[in-house]
């Protein structure tokens, strides 16, 4: 039985996200990105225990998280089973997904938690047929949906990228069937050019996968700055309308008020938040510690400042928070004067612009900055995306399997483990288009190759 | 007038090479077998070249060697060449092929039947075949004979309802000039099996004498022979050459220019032909842009001067054969002896059968070889010893025996062909084994010996042979793990000979051995503590040693394969009635009645989701 791994919480913004884990590798899986806070691992615990700790890439922390674990048979799906409880976002969730899956866990399929709590006896008759109906109803869903995708673009440069290694499949079973009929030596190097060509593609098809969530899911962007530089005027300015509360008054803005807002091609999810400083008052500092998670769990990071005055510590202390990231520094209030310039902040964050957030003008000054940092200012929307988690753990199976292959061929191994690797590679990509790779490859050699007595 | 002739366990309908392994598989495991066969001078024919084995066959013919059956010594004992094909492309794609003498692997295969206890080889030809309401099967000969068996196997390979082409001229016909089997093809539909028609071909065959060598290629066979069977006692000879010629642009020509009179070209022929046995004018139409085409001159065996002329399938009329094998180098004056055509004949789609080759509607009634679509000697073989098996087994009341589809090339042999769609004769590949790194031809003793044994095929001696040498094989892994080697000026300058990194400190054996430079036998010298083994167990070593990290990922696979596999489906589960299921994979399931989850889920038009649904209805109705 696989281990399985799925946001259990919907797939929207929301205050907390659940990422499930089931299966026999549930604890393993969920022990490489968890690091409780102590030093028990959660292999080491028994069922029901809770921990606090945070879920990390193995470099880097991307969350704090709760961790809930459970023992087979005591669970929902009647196997160990793990629950991340992290602090929700989109984005952030994905991310942890797919860092469950690069470490051992494959998607879960529509309803299978369900399917396997019945399995392993965890629920009746009754509930079974129901959830039989709920799968079934999925699967056409799933086939409709798949079936949608692959009329697209996305369906061509999967087939170019397939075609390449079944090519090369059918190369190597017609060399290897056919030894004495005239079929051109492999050549290696050739073979392996052509490989990293399709490697490319597929890499960057997996990038795109960010910039395609970007577009059709939104990018979690914060908006942060000191009290009253104008943070909600800019967050009207992109929203086109009032929405916060917009004063004279340090402070105002009391609550994180989310937003989604399409700035040319791409979707922000804005989150205008108090104010960061310290605060005396109760209230705010709720909102001011909100916002500094905020600041950490987004993906891009619009800082604002006011550029008529010269930048001081709170300015700086923000400006170092946006080190490394995404991350745009608006040097707003142009109307007033000039004295921050762009090379004051341009050590901290990825770009600046000096605008007057109250002029309805500088919004293309900042779609422009937004574009070009995002990489979207090309983005042709026709252009092949991968549209879910499914894809991508195909497409990134399909990696590994190319880059075995490749190495494979760099360490001077026989072709026949190559071809191992090449077939471990076409798979995940044809189960994409619901093909199988023995037949893929065997119409190819016909089709290709003059063989046979 | 119909008489009472014989009551029989198991009746075999072909002495081709599918009949032969199935009626001696049935009649070792000590049930009553009788083999019919059209010609008692023509068992085990080859009809085609006289070759055995080739690639991915060639592992074919070393598993039915290590179940017990007769194809791989009867190769030995016959070959008048050999060659291991593939060498240096892989352990896994190693492939032997011999040529043999045809006449002698004829009489040889003949000898063993009538040698055979419990078997009786009769020649006669079925016409009628019924179920009686006890159960038992009747078939009828032509001169009225009647048999009963508890079990009936059909080989009947492209006799049944075998109709001959060349060019304009077409009648009906077994191969070779044998008759054809028409009446059978009758009594099976009356019986309710339904057929279709295939077709296949083969070259003409040419008088040596009249064939120029001086210029062509010759082929050379292997200095050291491989062998196909465990039988160590005797050495095959290499006694012939092969020669290779080319096709040009004249032989384009005449073949362009006739193409109005070849009934594949001008659709007299219904049947369906391989795409991996084209005939020559397939090819040039297939691939116009092909400058020439390979010919090998293969000798049929040593009395005769008749050379097969491998790559020149054609059913082109007579005399246009005749013109476009004369533009061909060394054919100038070339005299043919038989001329090259095309047979139809009737097989059944396999889909019908469970993987012990019983037909799913007809208990008792099993199929193998050509009329199970398949193509190819070995195949059919394959095919054959698993019926026969099976047959017996049923006889005895005892439990099927299934060869998965990680096993061996056979289990992935007859899974492809109960499960797949077919649209023409099935012939093995290599790419058709997804675990082809763990299926070699050299391990097929160790992955199968242990069944045959079981099976009653195999001596409690031979079986004991094979498992010392997996004990030998498997400590010497454990030792090369351990050993350590540490480093010597001779042995870092063999390294930096051969391209590879020098040692700065001891390192572990298995870890030289990895390294694709090197080899097991490379490394004799330094290795103190070796202990003397057989070619066999070192090549064994190397190989999981090289190979590990795919083959653990291939065991891995086996591994989940194999949990699909054992959730058995039962017979007469209703499919139709399952209807959450989608109507096309309620349809295909019911067609088709896999015998596991497993072989459901390599059904085309059956998804992922119909896979859920249906293991949910399994548990729900405790199947």
């Amino acid at each position: 039985m696989s281990t399985i791994a799925a946001i259990s919480t919907p797939n929207a913004a929301g205050g907390i996200g659940i990422v499930k884990i089931s299966g026999p590798d549930a604890i393993a899986v969920a022990d490489s990105v968890f690091a409780c806070v102590g030093t028990k691992k959660l292999s080491e615990l028994p069922g029901y225990s809770v921990r606090f700790g945070h879920v990390h890439d193995g470099e880097e922390t991307l969350d704090q998280a709760v961790a809930i674990v459970y023992r087979a048979p005591k669970s929902y799906t009647g196997e160990d089973v793990v629950e991340l409880q992290c602090h929700g976002g989109l984005f952030l969730m994905q991310q942890i997904l797919r860092l469950c899956l690069k470490n051992g866990a494959v998607p879960a399929e529509p309803g299978e938690f369900t399917k396997r709590a019945f399995l392993n006896g965890k629920m009746d008759l009754t509930e079974a047929e129901s959830v039989m109906t709920l799968i079934s109803a999925h699967g056409r869903q799933a086939a409709d949906a798949a079936f949608n995708v692959l009329q697209g673009s996305l369906s061509q440069e999967i087939k170019d990228i397939a075609n390449v290694f079944i090519a090369a499949a059918a190369h190597m079973s017609a060399w290897v069937d056919y030894p004495d009929d005239e079929i051109e030596d492999l050549n290696f190097d050739k073979l392996k050019t052509d490989f990293q060509d399709a490697r490319n593609k597929l890499s960057s098809l997996i990038d795109r996968f960010d910039m395609g969530q970007a577009i059709t899911e939104g990018v979690e962007t914060v908006i942060v700055g000191k009290p009253n530089v104008g943070k909600s005027t800019l967050m009207n300015l992109l929203l086109g309308r009032e929405r916060s509360i917009v004063t004279e008054i340090a402070g105002t803005t009391r609550d994180v008020v989310e937003e989604t807002a399409r700035i040319g091609n791409v979707v922000l999810r804005l989150s205008d938040t108090a104010g960061i400083r310290e605060s005396s008052d109760v209230v705010e500092s709720i909102g001011i510690e909100y916002a500094k998670t905020k600041l950490s769990h987004s993906t891009l990071i619009l800082a604002i400042i006011d550029g008529s005055k010269s930048l001081d510590d709170e300015d700086l202390a923000i400006l170092k928070e946006c080190k490394g990231k995404p991350s745009i520094c608006i040097i707003n209030k142009s109307d007033l004067g000039n004295v921050v310039k762009r090379s004051d902040v341009l050590d901290f964050v990825s770009t600046a612009v000096t605008i007057s957030a109250k002029d309805k003008a500088s919004y293309d000054v900042l779609r422009e900055a937004l574009e070009e940092l995002l990489g979207t200012a090309e983005f042709d929307s026709s252009e092949a995306m991968l549209i879910n988690e499914r894809q991508l753990s195909c497409c990134q199976k399909s990696l590994v399997c190319i880059d075995e292959a490749i190495e494979a061929i760099d360490s001077g191994l026989t072709m026949d483990a190559v071809n191992v690797s090449v077939d471990a590679a076409i798979a995940p990509l044809l189960e994409l288009t619901g093909e199988r790779v023995s037949d893929a490859v065997v119409n190819e050699v016909f089709s290709k190759f003059c063989v046979g007595k | 007038m119909e008489y009472f002739a014989d009551n029989y366990d198991v009746a075999i309908i072909g002495a081709g090479h599918a009949g032969i392994e199935a009626g001696l598989a049935s009649a070792r495991m000590g049930v009553r077998t009788v083999v019919f066969t059209i010609s008692a001078d023509w068992v085990g024919n080859c009809p085609c070249n006289t070759a055995i084995g080739g690639t991915s066959k060639g592992t074919l013919v070393k598993e039915i060697d290590a179940l017990g059956g007769e194809m791989g010594l009867a190769t030995d004992h016959n070959m008048i060449q050999s060659r291991m094909l593939n060498l240096g492309k892989g352990p896994a794609v190693h492939s032997p092929r011999a040529q043999v003498d045809r006449r002698d692997y004829s009489a040889y295969m003949k000898n063993t039947l009538e040698k055979c206890e419990n078997l009786d080889l009769r020649q006669a030809e079925i016409v009628d075949i019924k179920q009686l309401p006890d159960g038992q099967w009747q078939v009828k000969t032509k001169l009225e004979a009647l048999y009963t068996a508890k079990c009936v196997v059909i080989a009947t390979g492209t006799f049944l309802r075998g109709r001959v082409y060349v060019g304009e001229v077409n009648y009906p016909s077994g191969p070779d000039g044998m008759f054809p089997s028409n009446d059978l093809s009758d009594a099976l539909h009356k019986l309710g099996v339904k057929t279709r028609r295939f077709k296949t071909g083969t070259p003409s065959r040419a008088n040596k004498r009249s064939i120029n060598f001086e210029n062509l290629e010759v082929q050379e066979a292997d200095e050291k022979l491989v062998r196909f069977s465990h039988d160590k006692s005797f050495t095959p000879e290499n006694k012939a050459v092969c020669h290779i010629t080319y096709t040009n642009d004249e032989t384009k020509r005449v073949i362009l220019d006739n193409l109005d009179r070849s009934p594949l070209y001008n659709g007299s022929i219904e049947g369906v032909g391989p795409r991996y046995c084209p005939s020559i004018e397939s090819k040039i139409m297939t691939f116009p842009n092909k400058e020439r085409h390979q010919i090998f001159i293969e000798p049929c065996g040593l009395n005769t001067q008749e050379m097969y002329l491998q790559g020149l399938s054609s059913s082109l009329p007579e005399d246009v054969q005749l013109k476009f094998l004369r533009t061909i180098p060394g054919f100038e004056n070339i005299e043919v002896i038989r001329t090259a055509y095309a047979i139809e004949y009737d097989c059944v789609d396999p889909r019908y059968l469970k993987p012990t080759l019983e037909f799913l509607d007809f208990p008792g009634l099993f199929g193998c070889g050509t009329f199970c679509s398949s193509s190819g000697y070995e195949e059919a073989a394959a095919q054959g010893i698993v019926a026969g098996i099976n047959a017996a087994l049923l006889v005895k009341n005892k439990p099927p025996f299934i060869l998965d589809r990680a096993s061996s090339y056979i289990g992935t042999l007859i899974d492809d062909l109960i499960t797949k769609t077919l649209t023409e004769p099935y012939r093995m590949m290599t790419s058709r084994s997804e675990y082809r790194l763990v299926l070699r031809q050299d391990n097929a003793d160790l992955r199968l010996t242990k069944f045959g044994y079981e099976l009653g095929l195999i001596s409690k001696e031979r079986y004991n042979e094979v498992c010392e040498k997996q004990r030998l094989i498997d400590e010497e892994i454990e030792r090369i793990k351990s050993t350590t080697i540490a480093p010597s000026e001779e042995l870092n300058s063999l390294l930096v000979s051969r391209e590879t990194s020098p040692m700065k400190t001891g390192t572990k054996l298995i870890e030289l051995v990895r390294r694709p430079e090197l080899g097991y036998e490379d490394l004799a010298p330094f290795d103190k503590t070796r202990p003397e083994l057989s070619d066999e167990i070192k090549e064994e070593v190397e190989i999981e040693a090289k190979y590990e990290g795919y083959i653990k990922r291939q065991q891995a696979q086996i591994n989940e394969m194999r949990r699909l596999e054992s959730k058995k489906l039962p017979e007469d589960l209703d499919y139709m009635s399952i209807v959450n299921l989608r109507l096309e994979a309620r349809e295909k399931l019911s067609k088709i009645k896999p015998s596991s989850v497993g072989q459901a889920s390599r059904i085309d038009g059956v998804s992922p989701a119909d896979i859920s649904v249906l293991l949910i209805y399994m548990e729900k109705e405790k199947i």
